[in-house]
């Protein structure tokens, strides 16, 4: 095995090119356990811990710019106004240990189901910057983002450079099912973030199908819902049979399998139960934030 | 590989270290410091935890090449880094080399708690001689991550809730004594700090 110790992004992209075998590791949260437990022996490991730009993030206009390797302790503790649902889901990450090194490029890097960062991802509408030395840069968006289990749109020869998360335009909500709060791997979680300014919402599921995914059919039919009934504007409480329907299509988008965390008809209904107080949550805050303009346009 | 970087606030330098070897094997089998303790190997429990360049980590999921020029604090060292923490250089080694604790006296570290006749003080810090307090250990082997982590819990947070400790040692796991007498622990160091003040 070798370690390859770059001092810049540009020598990063040079050692990712001449070794795309190389193992990228920063946190080294997934990569060390894989190590230790001799599942796998990269023949290169490619430290990112020397580039200081990569756990740097910046605030835009529209949206953050998150290196990759911003530990979630700081993404819990500087971006909860920012990006409330990455920042519920960061919090119930691992432990603190693991919070101080992990972060949202490891997520993505390793694609499992059960990333925690995942649902707020896909919720938010991210896109994540990638480079390589042959190529240049070019953006993926989340939704192109992850293809199998483990597997994601990276060529061999690219790095993750930057999350791209718009800023929340409304209430954002993560939820997790686990048998504690702390060390668990989510069993199942849902991300769902209210854009009042498209009228639009968003979800991410985590853990229940071979790749994160959105609750797309939950979507459309929300969004038609709340259109109709004029929720947007009257900030009314949505209806029982709206919120239940809702659920009931979270739990249709889901493929999970059984394992060892749970059965895949568990998962299935905890998607739903999370899918419908995701929502409650969010619009409750939604009308909170509005109820008095609201009930005055009504 | 060879890799060189600050134990306890003094210069070190591990030879012959594989590509593929973790921060907590560096520490116990060539420096020779088995305060840390090797159980997961996962990140999970928490016995392994050590500073990093200050901040609380699971040394077993940390590179030995990713510590390269970085600092690095143990259970071993844990005494001359609280001492320290109110005087000279804060959550950070002595550049001098004055400070910090070297490598012969970290390898030899026994705990001696304050002698109760003489009130002679015996070289632990104020979380250390808590856990001997409050009975907080039994079989001993989660102890040197808890104090590591409620150490740097007590350095930010001097007045922490019984949910802020609880949060704080969320990634630690003890098999044996139960949670309580830890938590009491780091309530009574916490206690003695605020009553220093």
């Amino acid at each position: 095995m070798d370690f390859l110790r770059p001092a810049s992004w540009e020598e990063a992209l040079a050692a990712k090119a001449e070794h795309p075998t190389a193992v990228p590791i920063a946190g080294g949260t997934d990569v060390m356990v894989e190590i230790n437990f001799d599942h796998r022996r990269p023949e290169y490991l490619l430290d990112l811990n020397r580039i200081s730009e990569l756990a740097q993030w910046e605030v835009g206009q529209d949206s953050v710019r998150l290196g990759p390797s911003v530990p979630y302790t700081k993404i819990m503790e500087n971006l909860r106004t920012e990006l409330p649902g990455l920042a519920l889901a960061s919090h119930t990450v691992a432990s603190p240990q693991i919070r101080n090194r992990g972060g949202v490029g490891g997520n993505l890097g390793c694609a499992s189901p059960a990333g925690d960062a995942h649902p707020s991802l896909l919720s938010s509408g991210a896109d994540v910057e990638v480079e390589s030395q042959a190529r240049g840069v070019r953006l993926i968006p989340i939704d192109e983002f992850y293809k199998g289990v483990k597997r994601n749109a990276l060529e061999a020869d690219e790095l993750i450079k930057a999350v791209h998360i718009p800023k929340a335009d409304g209430p954002q909500q993560f939820s997790k099912v686990g048998t504690r709060n702390a060390m668990v791997i989510a069993v199942c979680a849902f991300g769902l973030a209210l854009h009042p300014e498209t009228r639009t919402v968003r979800t991410g599921i985590g853990s229940a199908a071979p790749t994160p995914i959105r609750a797309k059919a939950a979507e459309e039919f929300l969004n038609a819902a709340l259109e109709e009934g004029g929720f947007w504007d009257n900030g009314k409480i949505i209806t029982p049979s709206i919120a239940k329907q809702f659920a009931t299509l979270a739990s249709g988008a889901c493929n999970p399998i059984d394992d060892v965390r749970g059965t895949a008809n568990y998962r299935r209904h905890a998607v739903g139960v999370m899918a419908r107080r995701t929502l409650m949550w969010t619009w409750e805050s939604y009308r909170g934030d509005n109820g008095r303009t609201l009930e005055g346009a009504a | 590989m060879r890799v060189n970087f600050t134990v306890n606030g003094r210069k070190q330098e591990a030879d012959d270290v594989w590509e593929g070897e973790s921060l907590l094997y560096v520490l116990r089998e060539r420096m020779g410091l088995p305060g840390s303790k090797n159980a997961c190997e996962q990140g999970e429990c928490g016995s392994c935890t050590v500073r990093l360049d200050g901040v609380p980590v699971c040394s077993c999921l940390v590179a030995a090449g990713q510590v390269e020029g970085r600092e690095v604090v143990t259970v071993e060292g844990l005494a001359d880094y609280a001492a320290h923490r109110t005087d000279a250089h804060p959550g950070g080694g002595c550049a001098s080399g004055a400070c910090g604790t070297s490598i012969d006296a970290a390898k030899r570290w026994q705990a001696k708690p304050q002698d109760g006749q003489t009130g002679e003080a015996g070289g632990l810090s104020p979380i250390q001689q808590a856990f001997i307090d409050a009975g907080a250990v039994q079989c001993g082997f989660c102890t040197p991550g808890l104090l590591v982590a409620a150490d740097e819990l007590l350095e930010r947070n001097s007045e922490p809730s019984d949910a802020d400790i609880r949060e704080a040692l969320s990634g630690n796991l003890c098999r044996c004594t139960g949670y309580e007498k830890i938590l009491d622990a780091v309530r009574l160091a916490a206690a003695r700090q605020e009553e220093a003040v």
